[in-house]
Parts: C-alpha cells; structure tokens; sequence
C-alpha cells in the first residue's frame, strides 16, 4: 500500500455530535452500572486501613463473616497468583500482605448480597496494627530521605555559571496542590465467570489491556483466559488508567472463587480515599536574566509526592520536566528532579501528566522576573519564547512547528490584552477592596508517550455483505469523542455516511496488547490505526472491482455517491455483496506505531515527541482583599488543534480542560490530616468548578493551522494541552494580589491552589 | 401501609417498604430506570436529579431534587418524573435534549440526565427555577464540558406549559399513607402537627426527618439504621409562610427554595444567603427547621436568624415554648429541645429599613458548598450613633454563635471607621475557632473580622464583592 497522507478527502468537513449524545441526553448510554444484574451477582467491599503505615499484628475477620449478606470475605493470603495491581513496578498489593502503607489502603475484601451489606460487614473487622513511621508530605519524604526512585537531571549549558553571569538574579519557592479526579462515574466493574477458569471483566477502565494482564497474573491463568471490555467511561481524566484495576482485580478474585458474578461499584468516598489523585509539587528556583527579563540561566529544582508506590510517577515526573521550559528557551539550565515516596495513596496519571507541574513552574518563573523588573509579564514571555537561532529544547528536541509566538500575538491583539492591562491600573487605583489582575499565557504540550513502545495502536473493522460496518479499536471513550472520531475516519475512507458505522466497546479480544487511552494519543494512534484497516479492505475491494469490470484500479472511486466503477454507480452495499460472493476478505486489522520518536532516558537527550500543541488563553480576575474571595471574569482562547477532526468535539476538550485546570488552581484543595487521612474524600469537601464558576465572558477560537507531521487528517491531539492554559488564572490571581501594594517590584508568594484562605495570607505576607 | 407514588401517569405501589431505601436505588435496582445516575450518594452532584410533583393549591408543584438522599415514603402521594419519562409520545427526544444531543452539552454523559431534569424543571416552571441557567444547574456537577453548551442549551429552552390535568387527577386519588413497618422498623407519615405531637411522645427516640438533606447521609455514608422514623414533609402547618409588615414567620418544614423570596425581601443579603446555601435540589429539599434543629456549627440560616433577632418555637403535647434563636443552641451537638418537642416554626422580625445589615458566607467555591465562616451582622443606628448591634457567626465555635464582645465594641459607639476597627479588634476574643478542612483557625479569625469592615466600607458604597465586580 502507497504512503498516504490520510485527510479527509471526500466528506465534508465534519462536526459530528459524539456518537452517544443521543443516549446520554435520554438516559439510555449504558454505563458498567447499569446492567441487570444477575439473581447471584455479588457485591464488594474493601476493609480498609486506619493506619498510615504500621505492620498488621493480628485480624480478626469473624464479625465482617457473621455480618448479614455476607458471602465470602478474602485475604492477601486467598489470592491464587500475584498480589499485584501495579502497572510497571509490581508494588501495588490487591490486598495488605503483612503491612499497610497508607490509610485507606485495602486490606481484606467482602462480597455480600448487597452492596450496602458488604459496605457495613467491611466495617467490622477488627485489625491489631503496630504503627511505623510514616512519611506524608514532601517535606518530611525528604527528610526522611524517602524516594521512589533516584532524583533525575536534565541539564544543558552551565546553569551554576551563567547564574554567576548573570546582571540580575533572583530565587524563589512555591508549593502547588494535587487534584482528584472526580469522574463523575465512580470506580467500577463486573466479573462473570466462564467456563474452565475463564473470566470477562467490564470495566470502567482507561486500559483494558493492562486489566486483563493484570487480572490474569493475579489469578494465575493466561491472558487469553481473561476479556475485558468497556463500551464508555463515565469520564476518566487519567484516574482510570492504572487505578481501575485494583477493584477489577477484585471482583475476579470473587468470581473466580466464588462462581458467581461479582460486580464492585465503589463508593464516592472510598473512591476518593482510595484511588490516587495528580502529584502536588514543591518547587524551588534561582534564576538569572538581563535587565530586558531576557531569561540566562535557571536551576530549578521538582519535588513532588509520588504517594505510597511506583504506580506512573517516573514518567509523569519526565513529563513534569520535560515542560518545564513551555514556550520558552532557556539557555543554560538544569532541572533536577526529586520524587518522594510518601505514605499517602499513590498518585497517578491526571490529564498533563505532570506536565502542568513543569509548565506552572517555569510560568512562575517569569512572573517572577518581569515582577522584580516592573515590566509586564507578557512582554517578558514574548522576549523569551523559542524562535529562530533558539529552537532547541533543553532535552536536545528541535522545536521545528512553533506557531506559539503567532497565537500570542493573535491574542494579544484580539482580547485587547494591553489596553485592558491599563484599564485595570485604573480600576485597581481607584479601588481599596477589590483588586483585578490579567494575565496571557502560552501551552507547548509535547506529543507522544515519552515511554516510546507505548506509542503503538491497533484496530478492527468488519464489513459486513450488507454493507455495514463494525469498527473497533483499542482506544477506550471516557467522553473525549474518540469513537466518534474514528468512525468519521472510517466513513471517509469509504465515502459511507456516519449511520453505516456501527461503533463497537472496546475489548481486549477483539484488539490486543493495547496501550492506555492516554497522554492525548487516541484519536492519533488510534484513528491512524483504523484508517489503516480501512484502507486495507478498501484496497481489496478496489482490485475486486477493477479485476470484475476489467478496468484499470484508478478507474475505481469510492464516492459519496455511490462507488463509481468505470461508467457505473454502485452503491456500498452492492460492492460489499458482490465482494462477499466474489470470496474477497471484507475484514481487517490495521497497526499504526508513531515514526521519528525516540529518546535516552540515563541523560534527558532525544525526541521524545512526535510533535507539540500549542495554545494562549489570557484571562481576567478579580479578588476580594478582605475575605480572600475571587472570581474569574473573562477568559479568551486560542488553541490549536492542526486541522480539526471535529470542531464541536475538540472546542469542547478545550474549554472542558481549561474549567478542570482553573479547579486545580483556585477551588480544588485536598486536605491530609497529621495521620494521612484525606479529609477532602467526598464533593462536600472537595470542590470542582460548577457552573457559575465558568467566567461570565468565555470565548474559545481555533487556530487555523494544521500538523506539521503526517498525523491523521493533520490534527492535533486535543485531550490534555488544554487543561494548562489555565496557568493564565494563577498568574492573574497574582497579579492582583501584587496591585495590593502600587509599585512594588516583587511576585506575592501565593501557593496553588488559590482558596481564598491562601490569597489573604498572600496578601498579608505582601504588604508585610 | 403501601407507600404510593405515580410515575408516568401509572400508580406505583409498594408494600413492604424499607424507610430509608432511597428513591435512587428503588428506581435503579428495582425498577431498572438506571437512567438516573448515582455520583456521589450525599446530594453533592446531582447526577440524580429527578423531578418530584405535589399537589399545591390547584396545581402540581414540581422541584428537582437529589433523588440519592430522599427515602421512599418521601414520595408517599407523589409524582415523580425522571430522564425517561421527557421523550416524546412517539419516541423522540424532546426539544431540550435534542439541543443538547446536538450542542456538545455532553462528553462522557453521566452526569447528563441529571442536567436534563434540573433543565426541564426550569422549563416547565418547577419550584425555585426563576433564577439564571447557571444558579438553576449549580447544584449538578459536570466534570468534563466547562458547562457552557449547557447552559446555552438551558437559556434556549424557554419555557413550555405542562398540561398536569392527569397528573392533578391522579394525584388527587392517591391518598397517602400514615404510617408503615418494615422488618421490625416503623415509620410515620403525620398530617398534622398535634399528630406529630401524639407520635413524639409515644416514641420519644424517633428520628424526625424533614429534607433528608443532611439524614440522608446518615443512611448513605454512615450506613446507619435509623430506628423509628417520623417524616414531617405531609404536615401542610410546618409548610406554612407568614409575612406581616413586622414579621417573617417560618414553619419548621418550609424548604429554603420555597422561603428564598420572603426572605429575599427581608434583607437582600438574606436572599443571597438562601440561594448560596446548596444547590437548588437541596434548597428544593433542605428545610428551615432542619436547618436549626440538627444544631450544626455551620449551618448557614442560624448565624443570620440569629443577628435579625429571631425567636424559635418548639412545640410538644405539653404546649409551646419561644425562645431566642441563639438560646436553642447550647453545646457542640446538644440543643435545647426536650424528649417529645419539635422545632415548630421561627419568627424573624422584619428589620427596619435603615437598619445596618451585612450577612456574608466565606467558602472555597460560591454555590452549593459550607461554610468556613458565616457572618451576620444587623446594626440600628440613630443620630451617627450605634444604639443596637447583633453580631452572629457560624463555622467560628461549636454552635452559631453570638460575637457579645464584638456587639459591645460596637453599641453606644459612632458610626465610624474606628468603631469597626475596634469592633473587628474585640471580635478576636469572641471566638477561638478551630482549624479544619474549611479553614484554618487563623483565616476564620482575620476573615471574621474583615467582615466589620466590609460593612463599614459597604456601607460607605464602597465595591466590596467580586460577585458584584462581574459586570464591573
């Protein structure tokens, strides 16, 4: 098959509604919850840890066995295979062998014949602990010299000398907090047993394929003994990648035990207790620049709290790095990296992938310089930005599409940025309470998997002899529109309408070896991989044609219309039955593997990326100096997503990313007690955005650009960049608490996220 | 007793019933209308926004409420409505679902049905619904759009009749029921409050549950068995509403969406309050009795009854009782309110109209969330002189609490800027709050006190509130 470069050719620009809008509107989308369930069905419940650390000296299980409904209650010591959940490094116990780690932590496992009984029975064992030392925060990891793995540098130049150098210098720290997910479908999945020892597992899951893998080890069968599948997420956001598998794990276990279908819906606050959450970051800094805020050499040093085990924080720590230059060039730099291992639950993927930890701290940075400097601090972004003669990121990657410096100036321009900045002055001047702030900010979100073999994909399509269509790929539908941008990829390549394709759930035997929905790649991959199989059939069907009617291949044309056969018109469903009985296969696989990336880990060098997305977003806040209280005014997007698969769908992931990254800034605290029990673990406490959070004025355009590299129909991936360009409110919310005290030449030391509790402390530490 | 209800012009009848399963497991596991989704289980989402209709006057009053925390003999001689009962007689999707099949008003779709339903209630006019797209969905979690193609969907609805003809009819036949046992656990249903008095004191221990909004959780994250139960939502005398030129008086069960106006015209700042204290399928369930009788440090209605100089009645076969509002409430838990009494109703004099007042709730997000501190302040000022000042708080001790030093910085003093830095000086030995998941002892403290001088400088025209800043 010819090298082609895979954008639309015949259909219309498309702007699908997601491909379940219809159900979800009615009521009718089918999520793992909403199955009959079977007159057997058992339901689960973990016996979790009080502790934060402490070896189990003794349990006593029988009232959790005595408790009403209850079936069967499981130990560490029942699991058949290995006590292990963990995606890379096997630290991730099913259930407590010998030790807890942290609160909350499973340590026995009920399943009863209601879920409220196995709930209650789950409260009832009685374990004897002898407390360890444990770790909670990042400060006390490190002093207690508490690592997931060894610091990692990244480096070029000589960063200590051209500080030295350097006509002005600077040095600061702050602090940003993690972020639950808050999917608004809990963790959940249903195991049914099958016959000799096999096992199907629907599952609310990012990463089928690791489910299944895991699932089999624990329960010491093949991969091929074990199906998971998930038709829809009832949204994800990176806290379905590694952390569905612990309750699928469990309800297998009960299954394969049991014999019975075991289904674990967990609670919300059990859910938020137990399932890891984004890295908060500590940050240090020292900085040189020149009189301008033209950055020369900056250390800066991440830490972040990885929680109890490995789970993915090295490579989300890599990624934290890997942005910590945004839009920026920075000549002589090092960033070190520190990952402590804390006794609080793992944290794990969330949308940015520590990329908005890097990207947070290097924006930090430069409000910092153009504060000490008394410039603006978009100036001082702009006259950093990479550009001709300085387009080589630290990790040594060429920065060869930036159409950053263009979607700055565009926006500058289009939100009237300077002359709001001046009508702020005067605002701020004329009043003693509330103070405004604006700031523009710049994403360069880099694309790819940065653990190059994950950067694979691979999908099936049936066509069947009436002329209907079956896609399936490996890519899961958390709500980001994957399956509907499939399918239009598929209906293109042969020019059939959307209705002809039936989408089909995602399942670990259809597809295999799946890598995770994640790091922004589905559509990529996946719609890479799907266009792939099409073309495959289509390309059978072509020679089937051209062999019939005695025609040349190029006389062959898959057409809105009908194809078009030399002088006649079929339509699809003719071609697919005269190919059914002319014995041609109407079914295929089809493979994609991202070409050009590839990077050395031991020193930080390569390209890790296929490419980069880019975006600005400026907005305009105002905050109350005497309660700490805020709000987000007006926010004005660009962003770019090559030439878009779907412009409704893609508008959507921006502005969804943007209100999820303003949470993670202003509203979304998690509280930890001195005991490691997160007091934040239910929506009472922890607060996401709701609707009146959204700024009144909230526009959002898409840059009219397209991919560089041969992605699919030249888009960009969309799922995550734009969560980041909500750095824009953190560094309003600072701009305003710095027009508390006129004139002076210092960023206010605000850490993330901005309650008003932290502002009003900001706001005194300034003045003071 | 079967417990009763209609759903989709069909009468449901349940015989045997559990007092506190809750309508969203009956409608998902037992009648497997697993259209109405389960978020959160504590009415923090609205994900499980369903419709419930009574019969008002001549008409049905509709409200969206969280069907999570609501008991099934809550819905005892009621009608009900969920995301399947909206589509067409011929099977198609309404035209306020169409819009949102077609805007992008959903991604992942959980929690969609319950922003259809807190939609369509605002369509059809259901109770408390007169308010912006965005107040009405501030009680319904969205994780995945940002919301602004749902409210774009919700401002283009409009608004379109309901014929309840059928529904009044039906409604009118199903007459509800008193009382019911369930494995040994009995629950009441009186009419009437000498009803409810007769029950008190023949069950002494019962839990009396109004709104559920806040016993509800009780059942769903405590996993608590309540013991005998007495639901007051029947008791059309607890429902009732008093406005007089000199006062507000609040039966115990009205719900705070039902209050929001009378209140709102008693102070503005009051108004605010009421809509800032949950969503609205809270305030759509929450009541102002509930509110006072389970005595909680942070209840927002307390603090501000308290400074507008409100009186409580309790009521039991012995008689009533009054009392101050701020007298109730005795310790951490503890209220003064004996074996057998209810809270009957609450009397808010109506302030005059050049009274002083400010009432501000601090939290982490503006709707549907508590209070780190809640303060309210109601001042009478003659000749430049402070001659009467009540200052309450909540969120700042183990009960809502009166600021006596704070209140004698401020009486006999001019109306001046250094008479509120003085009064915001005493304040800090009124109160030594605790640090928790709301705030540090610290910040309650500092904002407390900053909140006297958001009076003075409000008072002074002075912008003080970012809310007000929007259009600004």
């Amino acid at each position: 098959m010819a090298e082609r470069d895979p954008a639309w050719k015949v259909l219309p620009k498309p702007s699908h509604p997601h491909d379940s809008a219809r159900l979800h509107v009615a009521g009718e989308a089918r999520y793992a919850d909403d199955l009959t369930e079977p007159a057997d069905m058992l339901h689960l419940a973990f016996g979790q840890s009080s502790e934060a650390r402490a070896r189990i000296v003794s349990m006593d299980l029988s009232e959790v066995r005595a408790s009403p409904g209850v079936v069967a209650v499981y130990t560490a010591a029942d699991i058949p295979g290995a006590n292990d959940v963990s995606p890379v490094a096997g630290d991730d116990r099913l259930l407590a062998d010998g030790e807890v780690i942290t609160h909350g932590q499973a340590v026995f496992l009920v399943a009863a014949t209601s879920q409220r009984a196995a709930r209650i029975a789950a409260r009832l064992g009685r374990i004897a602990y002898e407390p360890l030392p444990a770790a909670l925060t990042v400060a006390e990891a490190q002093a207690a010299g508490s690592h997931i793995e060894p610091a990692q540098r990244m480096a070029r130049g000589d960063a200590p000398a051209a500080l030295d150098a350097a006509p002005h210098r600077l040095s600061g720290r702050f602090a940003m907090g993690g972020q639950d997910h808050f999917y608004l479908e809990g963790q959940v999945s249903v195991a049914t047993p099958g016959e000799d020892g096999q096992v199907h597992v629907l599952c609310s899951t990012q990463h089928p394929s690791e489910v299944q893998h895991l699932v089999a080890h624990m329960l010491h069968v093949s991969s091929a003994d074990v199906t998971v599948e998930v038709r829809r997420m009832g949204g994800a956001f990176g806290g379905k990648e590694t952390q569905a598998a612990l309750f699928a794990a469990a309800a297998a276990l009960v299954a394969s035990k049991t014999g019975r279908p075991a289904k674990f819906r967990v609670d919300r606050d059990d859910d938020m207790v137990m399932t890891g959450k984004r890295h908060p970051f500590d940050v240090a800094y020292e900085v040189g620049f020149d009189d301008a805020g033209r950055l020369l050499g900056l250390s800066l040093h991440l830490a972040s709290a990885c929680g109890a085990t490995v789970d993915l924080s090295p490579a989300i720590n890599d990624r934290a790095m890997f942005h910590s230059d945004n839009c920026y060039f920075l000549p002589d730099v090092e960033v070190i990296s520190e990952r402590l291992k804390t006794n609080t639950v793992s944290a794990t993927a969330f949308r940015g992938f520590g990329g908005p930890q890097g990207m947070l701290a290097i924006e930090r940075v430069i409000d910092d310089v153009a504060m000490a400097l008394g410039r603006d601090p978009l100036d001082v972004r702009v006259l950093n930005l990479y550009g001709p003669g300085r387009e080589t990121t630290p990790y040594a990657m060429t920065v060869a599409d930036n159409v950053a410096p263009q979607i700055i100036a565009r926006l500058r321009t289009t939100s009237r940025y300077d002359e709001r900045a001046k009508a702020i002055e005067a605002f701020n001047a004329a009043n003693p309470v509330l103070k405004k702030g604006i700031a523009l900010t710049p994403v360069k979100f880099g694309i790819s998997f940065t653990t190059t073999h994950l950067n694979q994909a691979g999908a099936l399509i049936h066509v069947y002899a009436d002329g209907s269509i079956q896609v399936n790929h490996g890519g899961t539908e958390m709500g980001q529109g994957l399956y509907t941008k499939v399918a239009r990829v598929v209906a293109d390549v042969f020019a059939v309408p959307m209705e002809i394709i039936r989408i089909t759930a995602t399942r670990t035997d259809k597809v295999p070896n799946t890598s995770a929905t994640a790091a922004s790649s589905g559509a990529d991959l996946n719609g890479m991989a799907a266009h792939n199989a099409a073309m495959t059939i289509r390309d059978r069907l072509t020679d089937f044609l051209a062999r019939t009617y005695s025609l040349e291949e190029s006389e062959v044309h898959f057409t809105p219309g009908g194809v078009i056969v030399g002088a006649e018109t079929l339509d699809f469903a003719q071609v697919a039955r005269k190919a059914h009985i002319g014995r041609v296969s109407l079914s295929s696989t089809g493979y994609y593997a991202t070409p050009g990336i590839e990077y050395d880990r031991s020193v930080f060098r390569g390209r890790p990326f296929y490419y980069f997305a880019y975006g600005a977003a400026v907005s305009e806040v105002v905050i109350d100096t005497l309660t700490g209280e805020h709000k987000v005014l007006a926010v004005d997007i660009i962003h770019d997503v090559g030439r878009s698969l779907n412009p409704v769908i893609d508008k959507g992931q921006i502005e969804g990313g943007f209100i999820q990254g303003q949470g993670w800034l202003t509203t979304e605290e998690l509280v930890w007690d001195a005991k490691g029990r997160l007091l934040t673990h239910s929506p009472a406490t922890y607060k996401i955005p709701t609707a009146s959070d959204r700024p009144a004025h909230f526009t959002v355009t898409l840059w009219d650009g397209e991919n560089v590299e041969p992605t699919i129909n030249r888009s960009k991936a969309v799922g995550e960049p734009p969560f980041m360009l909500a750095i824009s409110v953190f560094s309003a919310l600072n701009r305003a608490v710095a027009a508390t005290v006129p004139g002076k030449r210092a960023l206010p030391q605000l850490d993330a996220p901005c309650t008003p509790e932290r502002i009003l402390k900001a706001i005194a530490a300034f003045s003071a | 007793m079967p417990v009763r209800f209609l759903l989709d012009g069909e009468v449901v009848e349940l015989d045997a019933v559990d007092p506190t399963a809750t309508v969203l497991d009956h409608l998902r596991y037992t009648m497997r209308r697993t259209g109405t989704k389960e978020g959160c289980a504590e009415g923090d989402c609205g994900a499980c926004t369903v419709l419930v209709g009574a019969l008002e006057g001549e008409g049905v009053a509709w409200r969206a409420v969280n069907s999570c925390i609501q008991f099934l003999p809550m819905l005892d001689g009621k009608a009900v409505m969920t995301v399947e009962s909206l589509k067409n007689d011929t099977g198609t999707l309404n035209a306020l679902q169409e819009t949102m099949a077609c805007n992008g008003s959903s991604q992942c779709g959980f929690c969609t049905p319950g922003f259809v339903m807190s939609l369509h209630g605002r369509t059809i006019g259901a109770r408390g619904c007169d308010l912006p797209v965005e107040e009405v969905i501030a009680g319904n979690l969205c994780r995945c759009t940002g919301y602004g193609p749902i409210i774009e969907a919700g401002e283009g609805a409009g608004s379109c009749e309901q014929d309840d003809t059928r529904v009044i009819a039906a409604l009118k036949a199903l007459e509800g029921s008193a009382s019911g046992e369930w494995r040994g656990r009995r629950w009441f249903a009186p009419r009437t409050c000498d009803e409810l008095a007769v029950l008190l004191a023949e069950h002494p221990d019962a839990r009396l549950v109004a709104g559920a909004t806040d016993v509800g959780l009780w059942v769903t994250k405590g996993l608590r068995d309540l013991g005998t139960v007495i639901f007051l939502g029947g008791i059309a005398e607890l429902a009732a509403i008093e406005e007089s030129d000199d006062a507000l008086t609040l039966g115990a069960g009205v719900r705070y969406a039902d209050a929001h106006a009378a209140m709102a015209r008693l102070h503005p700042d009051l108004g605010e309050l009421v809509r800032r204290i949950g969503g609205l399928q809270v305030r759509n369930a929450g009541t102002i009795g509930g509110n006072i009788a389970n005595g909680s440090p942070i209840g927002d209605g307390p603090p501000a009854l308290i400074a507008l100089g409100a009186e409580l009645t309790l009521r039991s076969m012995a008689g009533r009782r009054t009392m101050a509002l701020e007298d109730y409430f005795l310790a951490y838990g503890k209220q003064d309110r004996q074996p057998g009494e209810f809270v009957e109703s609450v009397r808010i004099p109506r302030p005059p109209a050049d009274a002083v007042i400010l009432i501000s709730k601090l939290s982490r997000r503006f709707d549907s969330d508590i209070s780190a501190v809640c303060g309210a302040f109601a001042l009478r000022v003659e000749d430049g002189v402070i001659e009467e000042a009540r200052a309450a708080f909540g969120g700042m001790a183990a009960t809502p609490k009166r600021a006596g030093t704070c209140e004698a910085a401020l009486i006999g003093q001019p109306f001046a800027e250094a008479t509120f830095t003085a009064a915001a000086e005493a304040l800090k030995a009124d109160f030594e709050p605790l640090t928790d998941v709301r705030g540090s002892s610290a910040y309650r403290v500092e904002a407390a006190a900053n909140l006297l001088r958001r009076l003075w400088l409000r008072s002074q025209g002075v912008a003080t509130s970012v809310l007000e800043a929007v259009d600004g």
